[in-house]
């Protein structure tokens, strides 16, 4: 585990020691301390590099009033607990924890905790002074979905996963249903890989799919290998959480990218000013939070129809779980000209008509 | 149904590679009685010098020579250790394969997320157009080919040469070798510095060509299916390659499976070729009369010079 600290040169003290009639209470203060808890590197160049990236555009938004930290490399059990009260001890009063997985333990160390705000990416806990915050990526696998159904000949896509939690499951059941927009005969397949960052694991679950005829690729794990395995074979692909091209310029077809950076400056600006209350936020295109990197590789009618996708969700015209859907025994999950809830989207755990396999 | 199969032969082929060359290298370390079970430090370390050397150059060819390099210089680690102050060997081994893991972490913590120059598969122009054949036979990157010519020559060298008869004398009895002249040590160094090369080499595999990427822990165990599949093959080369491409099936297949839609837990799954690893070991070490026959006798004993 690296633990590195990054601090302003010019601190508020050193200001404050020579120009003490300028100062405003506000700059007088001590910066407000903020943690961040990554599951993978910082360089992983997906999920962890664009929380990351995050950090840092709240630093040069925020300059000298907050000062923060990270831990990177943190897996998701019982010594995430150990890292967070580290941080709560070391004087942080807000956390930002990154990963599903460490829900039990945010919970467990805010009871320690009152004092300090925490707050979680991607779970459904909440408590006082836990928030939890996640974004709709459900939205931009529907995207991909439909450029897949233009673009894929044997009408079969592939889907790298990794464990079958809702939010899996919903990639999943999005792309399909996106697909099937275009090519009502398109199907899926799809492998889960027990791991969220395993390159050579990523790569082979690719290659299985490819191998079974699979003529496209879309993962939920985080680092280029499928991208990279679909090039080698010569299939397009979709990068994840980042725009992943520089892996495979002529493969990639668009990513999804996640965009922490507005929401964290927000939640650290209400720690500031004192409003802070435990929310439940799902952001999707409308809230910046999900973007779509350039649509290339495909041909200029496809893209447009992405984009106008992309336009159509933003808006709410198209809410993408809408009836009527079924699941793979034919049962209607959906009714025709209902809506799921984000209730029962979050708790999803059946897969549409037309994905091959089972959720184990 | 032709092309799934050829699919599924050209993956596990792939697979299977890096198993090869480590398992070659082990081999040769035990067949002169030495236990280095190290390999998959070794290999972190080739996989880590084969990328950064490649990223930073922009040529495959001196990624794949600085894996040679570190997967040597870790080796000789091992064997001053184990060889000259005859430390045990298998706590070295495995002191080998936490240094290797840690310090292959540190030197590519500045290296994970980039892209690096993959190494070019061969395209055979009428041979890899065959049908069937063709995609299964030839169109392989070079190290696939490397891997199977260097199990050939060391399976021919330990069988049919002057060179083999003294390496596996040293292997079954070093007190005989060493009193008809044979210098033990040097030997088993060199044999130990082969053993590492092989392992860089299965790294720069890793890291250059199967996921041309690093990440940290990149090959996963393969270092320690190796070092089991010498056992496995109880010692002979053929079964070596048997258990290598066995073990890149299982591999391959515990993600193929769930492509085809068959409703196993992915846990179950991945925990698979460790699964089979366990039970093939159990059933190969039942038949003790033949680990007999084919084991170094003086494997894992260290040396020491009466003269």
């Amino acid at each position: 585990m690296l633990r590195r600290q990054f601090t302003r040169l010019v601190g508020a003290g050193a200001v404050a020691s020579t120009l003490p009639t300028l100062i405003t209470a506000a700059q007088a203060a001590e910066p407000l301390k903020v943690g961040f808890i990554y599951l993978g590197p910082v360089g992983d160049f997906g999920w962890t590099y664009q929380h990351d990236t995050a950090r840092q555009a709240t630093v040069t938004h925020f300059g000298d009033k907050i000062k923060t930290t990270f831990v990177e490399n943190v897996p998701e059990g019982p010594d995430s607990e150990k890292v967070l009260n580290d941080l709560a001890n070391q004087g942080n009063k807000l956390i930002f924890a990154t990963s599903f997985g460490y829900m039990n333990y945010v919970l467990n160390s805010a009871k320690k905790h009152p004092a300090v705000f925490y707050e979680h990416a991607t779970g459904y806990k909440r408590a006082a002074n836990v928030a939890d915050y996640n974004i709709r990526f459900y939205q931009a696998r529907y995207v991909q979905g439909v450029i897949a159904g233009k673009l894929s000949k044997a009408g079969l896509a592939g889907y790298v996963g990794s464990v079958p939690v809702p939010e899996v499951v919903q990639g999943i059941n999005a792309f399909m249903l996106g697909m099937q927009s275009i090519n009502p005969k398109a199907r899926m397949k799809f492998v889960l890989i027990n791991s969220w960052y395993d390159p050579p694991k990523e790569g082979d679950a690719a290659k299985a799919l490819i191998d079974q005829g699979c003529d496209i690729i879309t993962q939920h794990t985080d680092s280029p290998a499928p991208l990279q395995a679909a090039a080698s074979r010569g299939v397009k692909a979709f990068g994840q959480s980042t725009d992943m091209a520089k892996f495979a310029p002529a493969t990639e077809l668009t990513a999804s990218t996640d965009v922490w950076g507005p929401y964290y400056i927000k939640r650290i600006q209400d720690v500031l000013s004192g409003t802070w209350k435990s929310t439940d936020t799902w952001g999707g295109f409308d809230s910046g939070m999900l973007a779509m990197s350039p649509f290339t590789n495909m041909p200029p009618d496809v893209a447009a129809l992405a984009t106008s996708t992309v336009a159509d969700i933003s808006s709410g015209k198209n809410k993408v779980f809408v009836g009527p859907i079924s699941d793979q025994t034919g049962a209607v999950k959906v009714p025709a000209g209902t809506t799921m809830d984000d209730g029962a989207l979050s708790g999803m755990q059946w897969l549409v008509q037309g994905v091959d396999g089972k959720l184990t | 149904m032709t092309a799934l199969l050829v699919a599924f032969l050209v993956s596990t082929i792939a697979a299977a590679t890096p198993l090869l060359l480590a398992a070659t290298g082990e081999l040769v370390v035990e067949k002169v009685g030495v236990l280095n079970l190290g390999v998959e430090g070794m290999m972190l370390a080739g996989a880590i010098a084969a990328f950064a050397t490649a990223n930073e150059t922009g040529v495959t060819s001196l990624g794949v020579v600085a894996a040679l390099v570190a997967g040597i210089a870790l080796a000789l680690l091992f064997a001053v250790v184990s060889l000259t102050l005859q430390a045990n060997q298998t706590a070295t081994g495995l002191a080998l394969t936490i240094f290797g893991r840690g310090f292959s972490a540190l030197v590519g913590a500045g290296y994970v997320g980039i892209p690096a120059p993959t190494l070019p598969k061969i395209h055979i122009p009428l041979l890899s157009d065959i049908p069937v054949l063709g995609p299964v036979v030839f169109g392989h990157d070079i190290l696939v080919y490397l891997s199977l010519a260097i199990l050939a020559v060391v399976a021919w060298c330990i069988r049919s040469t002057h060179l083999g008869l003294i390496l596996r004398a040293v292997g079954d009895s070093h007190d005989a070798a060493h009193a008809l002249g044979y210098p033990v040590v040097p030997i088993r160094y060199a044999a130990v510095a082969f053993g590492g090369a092989l392992a860089g080499l299965a790294g720069a595999y890793m890291s250059l060509a199967y996921t041309p990427l690093w990440a940290q822990d990149m090959t996963a165990g393969r270092g320690w299916v190796a070092v089991a599949l010498v056992t496995f093959s109880a010692w002979r080369p053929f079964w070596l390659l048997i258990g290598a491409w066995f073990f890149g099936a299982l591999m391959y297949l515990s993600l193929y499976v769930q492509a085809l839609g068959v409703a196993v837990p992915s846990a179950l799954l991945s925990a698979l070729p460790y699964i089979g690893t366990v039970i093939v070991l159990v059933l190969i070490s039942r038949d003790a009369r033949r680990i007999r026959l084919h084991r170094p006798a003086m494997l894992g004993r260290p040396f020491q010079s009466r003269a």
